[in-house]
């Protein structure tokens, strides 16, 4: 059980006999959402493999990475360097699909790795893997790690879902398992984001928070911890006895390079061969896709750029008022000409990449008079100044966005125009971005905002956090509700999704709670971020995914030609 | 000397704690804070940040904050920075080198340049040498840093391929040639401002001594022009520029912003500019206080050095 093709395919064999014995249609209609290996592309991976790593692939990133214990608070560029150094138990392609990585079968309902009632988990894990130092990956690790992700004083990144384990009991030295204090089907699609860190090392640590391991870590991961030059760059190295697939390059190099223009530049120059995290800004696209030797893709995101109303105002209390200010955005105009027709329109906060997405939702239509009539029959009547007033309630309200966002300083211009139009007054009143996302954004201190918003946790469909009226900041809630929405419909099918293992039945719970939130117009669906990411011709094997934070998720499977 | 030493040190105290007050409460009244970067992140709810919020004790009030700060600093604890729990110190540290090769290489070219320009432009004033370096110095001066930045990666790293489009090395080389290639232009470019300034502060100092009385009474003398020049003009000249030393030492350790965005140079300039981007207090303090005592030695430095070279001047 040491060669690793071997392995998967017996697990793969394994996982597609048992689920034809238990006749499990609604896993058979969805094969996708099923065990297979990650990224083997075919018979050219597979012949790679048996040679020995080399070269070298330098991702550009305008962030720097610094935080390297991977449980710890962290941002995207934290995660692209965890994917190479670590593994979860799970990981999650581009198709959504979740596959075993250190675990040796994806749990569930069906194979009987979660119970009926969703509460008991079993997990069996992958055996012959080992830590960068030697050492035999075990259970204990795994056990170790969920505890302390949830220790009081761990400065711990997402505790939602590892908050609910109970009893962690290692059965064997391959075998896990734990209860959960109520069903919870997104924690699954949590684990593939969940790096598993060595017992043996960070138990001995003093403190976690400040132990040795988090400035040179040891992993499983595909790569090994090289040396890092603070605030330049960081390599890492080929793991050869790595339990996956791959790496089939020699080194693998963060390079920190702050500067927009300066990245572009190296890009086009040839000192980073990989445009990670921060992507070619839509302006230089065009001259890009034309640059010798270089392949400019465009990757969506899971991202949705939005504008956020606060529901609690005055303003924006009547669903008339947020129709009419909807049907007065020409969207079309703002993708084509601010920017450059990059990014795709969209009804939904579900990105379209996603398996829970519903392309049924009305098409927001253009239409300055249908907007005026909206408001002409809700009872809004122009006042002297030509801006509408009804009890008393000026239809006049700030916008808000992060200060210096050029382009959408051009959008906010755009707007107030269009919404002068149907005498609606909007004030440009930006923030510095450390200013707008605290308390103004995480407390509903706002009139409007525009925003880059994620709603998926690891390409989980559950939106609680955003859309549960007990996730309302302003209000005492623990979660991230800002438009301070609230529809007892919505709170009853999120609670129902959360307790629902069955992927068909997940989507009719979410495609409707789209059909809602789309009616109710907490915010403005403006569009899915779709971002140009360039690499060299001679680095292969490069796949974007959208379901994860970082495009250096497969790190393992990119190779070097010429 | 000693006395005057002392109460240059009490002075120096004072400050630091006045500007450590002042960096402190500005910095802790910005609203927002370290974990506001957060705000967009799915998955971290308001409960997470509030639990942050406590394990980094950023929820005590700011005045008790500082007084926790500045206790740990008085005993050499410089505190750990906010991203990543590293030690303020070890921060510093990491980005001191670059910048200390970066900053080091230009004003030894600035001062070597600009004291040559300077002796030249007031030995030969208003000949045309002279009015190319003051037309020179203000095109230096008025142009912005990262202009000329630009301009130099366009021409010699793009176009004509002659040295790297920025970078302290090439990932994989790293050899000393590999480092001294790499610090050609940003270092060029950084000193093209401190020429400026040095060769006109030179130049005045030049006219200042030329004109003086005993310059007149060693050409009276017959002393050779050429002797005069060096040793009572040049001599004299220089005195004033031990002070222009003092002053612009510090932003050796300090850096330089501009020129290390621009050439992607992990200096102490962008460490700070990053360090504010994050919120990480502890090391946006850290480097204030480190330039702070920086700032103060430089002075003292210079005002010591000017004591020991000047026998006009006695530090009482």
């Amino acid at each position: 059980m040491t060669d690793h093709d071997h392995t998967t395919h017996l697990l793969s064999r394994r996982a597609a006999l048992r689920l034809g014995l238990a006749g499990g249609i609604a896993g058979l209609g969805l094969p996708h959402l099923l065990g297979k290996p990650a990224f083997a592309q075919g018979a050219t991976a597979k012949e790679a493999a048996k040679k020995a790593p080399a070269g070298r692939v330098v991702v550009g990133i305008t962030q720097e990475p610094t935080v390297f214990n991977p449980l710890m608070l962290k941002i995207e560029v934290d995660d692209g360097v965890h994917f190479s150094l670590f593994d979860a138990l799970f990981r999650i392609g581009p198709d959504g699909v979740i596959t075993p990585n250190l675990a040796a079968e994806v749990p569930t309902q069906k194979n009987g790795g979660i119970s009926e009632d969703g509460l008991n988990w079993r997990v069996r894990l992958r055996d012959g893997v080992r830590w960068h130092d030697g050492r035999p990956f075990t259970a204990e690790d795994v056990k170790y790690t969920l505890e302390l992700i949830t220790k009081p004083n761990f400065r711990a990144w997402r505790t939602a879902g590892h908050s609910l384990l109970r009893d962690i009991t290692v059965v064997s030295p391959t075998e896990i398992t734990w209860r959960m204090e109520k069903p919870f089907s997104p924690y699954l699609s949590f684990l593939t984001e969940t790096f598993i860190v060595p017992k043996h090392v960070l138990e001995t640590a003093a403190d976690p928070n400040t132990a040795d391991f988090n400035k040179a870590p040891i992993g499983t991961g595909a790569f090994k911890w090289g040396k890092r030059t603070a605030g330049d760059n960081l390599e890492l190295v080929a793991n050869r006895d790595y339990h996956g697939e791959g790496p089939y390059i020699e080194t693998l190099v963060f390079k920190y390079i702050p500067d927009l223009t300066v990245f572009y530049t190296q890009f086009k120059s040839g000192d980073i061969d990989l445009t990670g995290q921060t992507y070619i800004t839509p302006d230089n696209y065009k001259e890009a896709k034309t640059l010798p030797n270089k392949v400019v893709t465009l990757v969506p995101r899971q991202t949705i750029e939005t504008i956020y109303f606060n529901l609690e105002k005055p303003q924006f209390k009547e669903l008339a008022v947020r129709q009419a200010l909807y049907a007065a955005v020409d969207k079309g105009a703002i993708i084509d000409a601010l920017y450059y027709g990059v990014p795709s329109v969209t009804e939904s906060y579900m990105p379209r990449s996603s398996f829970y997405f519903n392309d049924k939702l009305p098409k927001q239509t253009f239409d300055v008079k249908a907007a005026r009539k909206l408001l002409d029959e809700a009872g809004w009547k122009p006042g002297k100044d030509g801006i509408r007033v009804k009890d008393g309630v000026r239809l006049s309200f700030n916008n808000t966005t992060t200060s210096g966002d050029h382009l959408r300083e051009q959008v906010q211009q755009f707007l107030k125009q269009s919404w002068a139009d149907i005498g609606v007054e909007m004030n440009i009143a930006n923030q510095p971005a450390a200013v707008l996302w605290g308390d103004f954004w995480a407390k509903s201190q706002f009139d409007t905002v525009i925003a880059g918003v994620t709603y998926m946790v690891a390409s989980d469909p559950d939106v609680t956090n955003r859309f549960h009226s007990s996730s309302i900041g302003a209000k005492g809630g623990r979660g991230s509700n800002t438009a301070q929405y609230a529809n007892p419909e919505v709170d009853a099918l999120l609670a129902k999704g959360t307790g629902t293992f069955d992927p068909e039945e997940r989507r009719k719970i979410y495609t409707r709670v789209q059909e809602i939130v789309r009616h109710d117009l907490p915010f403005m669906p403006i569009f899915q971020y779709t971002v140009p990411l360039g690499h060299k011709s001679s680095v292969k094997g490069f796949v974007p995914n959208p379901n994860t934070r970082t495009e250096s998720w497969n790190a393992a499977g990119w190779s070097r030609v010429g | 000397m000693s006395r005057f030493l002392l109460g240059r040190l009490i002075q120096s105290a004072i400050l630091l704690v006045v500007v450590s007050v002042i960096g402190y409460v500005i910095l802790g009244l910005i609203p927002g804070g370290p974990l506001s970067q957060f705000g967009l992140d799915p998955g971290l709810t308001a409960a997470d940040i509030e639990r942050l919020k406590e394990q980094m004790g950023l929820n005590q009030p700011l005045w008790m904050r500082y007084l926790d700060w500045a206790w740990k600093l008085l005993h050499g604890d410089w505190g750990v920075s906010l991203r990543d729990g590293t030690p303020v110190l070890t921060v510093i540290a990491r980005h001191l080198v670059a910048t200390l090769l970066l900053m080091g290489s230009s004003t030894v070219i600035a001062v070597a340049a600009g004291t040559w320009i300077g002796i030249r432009s007031a030995t030969r004033r208003y000949s045309a040498f002279d009015y190319a370096a003051t037309v020179g110095a203000m095109v230096a001066l008025s142009i912005p840093t990262f202009w000329f930045g630009l301009v130099g990666i366009y021409v010699f790293s793009l176009k004509l391929g002659w040295l790297p489009a920025g970078n302290m090395y090439t990932i994989g080389d790293a050899s000393v040639l590999d480092y001294l290639h790499h610090l050609i232009l940003p270092s060029l470019v950084l000193s093209l401002v401190h020429i400026a300034v040095w060769s006109r502060y030179m130049r005045t100092a030049m006219l200042d001594a030329i004109n003086q009385d005993f310059v007149k009474t060693a050409r009276a003398k017959g002393v050779a022009e050429r002797r005069i020049l060096m040793k009572h003009v040049v001599g004299n000249a220089l005195l004033p520029m031990i002070t222009l030393a003092g002053v612009q030492l510090p932003s050796i350790l300090t850096g330089a912003l501009v020129t290390e965005t621009v050439f992607t140079w992990p200096g102490m300039g962008r460490l700070f500019y990053d360090s504010l981007g994050y919120s990480d207090y502890p090391v946006v303090m850290g480097i204030l206080m480190f330039s702070a005592i920086v700032v103060i030695l430089g002075n003292l430095i210079a005002d010591v050095v000017v004591a020991l070279v000047d026998p006009r001047i006695r530090l009482a």
